[in-house]
């Protein structure tokens, strides 16, 4: 395999359900031992890509290929190097942990030696050492995900699937679950993670692939993502809500942007160019206009934002930022 | 070229590495997924069932248990009311037709295994590893004959206790257990479809109401010849009474009467109704199962 090749490459995947379009056309790569977040909220696709790209399903249209295989053709190859970890722990609850890792390593064709070998050294680097022997029915869903997880280790895979992987844990399983990817990365498996939370994505990848209607909308890393809509950003909260609409006159002179309001929580926010230089003139044109003001910051933009103008502008545009030092070799 | 590709190696933080087994170089003896890997494979997912037992005793007792609780209840409780047209003890009667019971519950024994493995992600899972992919229902259907085959153990031992027996030597005893599991064998692809098509273990219970009127609207309990004349019909043409009345002929057990051609012909039918149902519900899982990649 070419070293500069990238280890996943989707071009054009197409995949509908009934009359519905889950794909609409989607492109994705990712270089070899990336982190490539599919970012995007429910119904956007990213499960569905992730079933192709695992080969547990047959895309309509488009081809796939996964550490230099086709997804279609070469299924066997294919599912030789990956590792998937679906939006459930999709483990055997009667069986222990270390059951499971054993039959899934028999079924990967480890020897029973090498089955048994694996499941000790991953029940150990997964903090489930002292549970491997009880049944998964009693685990934790923070100790089923890590259990998940190290399912999906198994064969230490070109390519690990993470498909929402912390969807449905309370923060303290979601922390143990990302500080379990985060040893991941560097260590040269190439990840591909889906999720609709944009603190994921930014915590955890390098790269991030914006979804919405089955096609991708934004690519880029999350700082790249965050400049494209406009660097550092002025937020106001101002005490009394009959002071809002006042509020965004005088902000509308300063921003270097369009002005959001949320009435509701008395919030405004805008992007500025100058930053220190918009922050004190701010200060001074609320004041002379008498009106108060709770809290004022100057912060960079949160992807939430980011996703927020992605997805309400035209989404069918595909808009790449700028990456001089990133640009994947095709 | 499953030797060309460089795996990484994953490490931990520390740096050490982590997997001193070499994968890649494990399945380089044979293309991933390959024919050859279809025994081994479906006896991996068959010792995966075999655990499942040992780890729920207590699960496994009840089931193997309840069907000897049916009889007993069956046998004492009502087994004084009823008389055999065409003569005979009641209990001897009761016994063929409660081992095709047992075999008919066990449908729900697979239907539960194989929705709750699809409900949870696990059949996907299986999908997505190197394996035969005919290894997850291989594997499946040996684990349920072997529990079928243990129940009905169970249920032979059940039987002599309480006064049946086989009359006419343990040939035709071997041949009436052959079609027994026969009749196993063919319900299991329908507990598969069935399972593939609602991928919900919860529905175990909307299975369970399906499978009683089935299961009593046969000659199983009562003799065809007692009941209304439709009724009668339908529950001697039940594939289940095919099974029940080949039964009762191989082990020389009485039959209740009936002159109907269904009654006539039952070691042929034992034969040919669960050959259907496999001839139906077989091709109907497989593309059930193929489905769930399209």
């Amino acid at each position: 395999m070419d070293a500069t090749r990238p280890t996943v490459v989707a071009e054009g995947l197409c995949k509908r359900y009934g009359g519905k379009e889950a794909l609409a056309g989607l492109d994705l790569t990712v270089p070899a031992g990336a982190v490539c977040a599919v970012l995007g909220p429910n119904g956007a696709g990213k499960t569905t890509a992730v079933r192709i790209l695992a080969t547990l399903l047959r895309p309509d249209g488009g081809r796939a290929e996964v550490a230099g295989f086709d997804v279609v053709r070469q299924g066997p190859e294919v599912r030789a190097r990956i590792g998937l970890v679906g939006q459930q722990a999709a483990v055997d609850e009667i069986l222990s942990g270390r059951q499971n890792l054993e039959l899934f390593g028999r079924l990967s064709h480890l020897g029973a030696r090498a089955a048994a070998h694996r499941a000790d050294e991953l029940l150990a680097r997964f903090g489930l050492a002292d549970t491997g022997a009880k049944a998964v029915k009693g685990y934790s869903g923070g100790m089923r995900r890590r259990l998940d997880l190290a399912a999906g280790l198994i064969l230490a895979p070109v390519v690990l699937f993470l498909d929402e992987p912390t969807t449905g844990l309370d923060p303290r399983g979601r922390n143990e679950v990302w500080a379990s990817i985060r040893e991941l990365v560097g260590s040269g498996t190439t990840v591909v993670l889906t999720t609709q939370y944009l603190e994921e994505a930014d915590r955890l990848a390098d790269t991030i692939c914006v979804i919405d209607a089955g096609r991708a909308i934004a690519r880029g890393t999350p700082d790249e993502l965050k400049n494209a809509i406009g660097g550092d950003r002025i937020a106001i909260v101002v005490r009394e809500a009959a002071d809002v609409a006042g509020a965004a006159r005088v902000i509308e002179r300063i921003a270097s942007g369009p002005v959001e309001v949320d009435p509701d929580r008395r919030r405004l926010g805008a992007p500025v160019a100058d930053r220190m230089a918009a922050l004190t003139e701010t200060v001074r044109a609320l004041a002379e206009a008498g009106i108060e003001t709770e809290d004022i910051a100057l912060r960079r933009p949160t992807l939430d934002e980011v996703f927020f103008s992605l997805t309400a502008n035209d989404g069918s545009k595909l808009w790449t930022p700028a990456r001089p030092d990133r640009e994947e070799a095709a | 070229m499953t030797t060309s590709t460089p795996t990484p190696t994953p490490t931990h933080a520390t740096g050490a590495p982590v997997a001193s087994v070499a994968p890649t170089g494990a399945l380089a003896a044979g293309a991933p997924g390959g024919l050859h890997w279809a025994i081994p494979d479906a006896w991996t997912m068959t010792r995966r069932n075999l655990a499942h037992w040992v780890r729920q005793p207590a699960q496994v007792l009840i089931g193997l248990l309840f069907p000897v609780m049916t009889v007993l209840l069956f046998g004492y409780l009502f087994g004084g009311g009823m008389t055999l047209p065409g003569g005979g003890d009641y209990r001897a009667f009761l016994v063929p037709g409660m081992f095709a019971m047992a075999m008919l519950f066990g449908l729900e024994t697979t239907f539960a295994a194989v929705s709750t493995d699809a409900a949870r992600g696990v059949t996907d899972r299986f999908r997505s590893l190197p394996m035969a992919p005919s290894a997850v229902v291989t594997g499946r259907a040996v684990a349920d004959m072997l529990y079928a085959a243990a129940g009905l153990a169970v249920m032979v031992g059940a039987g002599l206790a309480i006064g049946w027996r086989w009359e006419q030597g343990i040939g035709r005893a071997l041949a009436a257990f052959g079609l027994l599991l026969l009749l196993r064998f063919a319900l299991l692809w329908v507990g598969i479809f069935l399972a593939l098509v609602v991928e919900s273990p919860e529905m175990l219970v909307a299975i369970q109401i399906l499978v009683w009127p089935l299961g009593f609207l046969s000659n199983a309990f009562a003799a065809p010849a007692t009941m209304p004349g439709w009724l009668g019909t339908v529950a001697a043409w039940n594939p289940l009474s095919s099974t029940v009345a080949a039964g009762r002929a191989l082990f020389g057990n009485p039959d209740g009467g009936g002159e109907s051609w269904i009654a006539q012909h039952a070691v042929p039918m034992a034969v040919v109704w669960p050959l259907l149902i496999v001839a139906v519900f077989f091709p109907l899982s497989v593309r059930r199962y193929r489905r769930l990649g399209r």
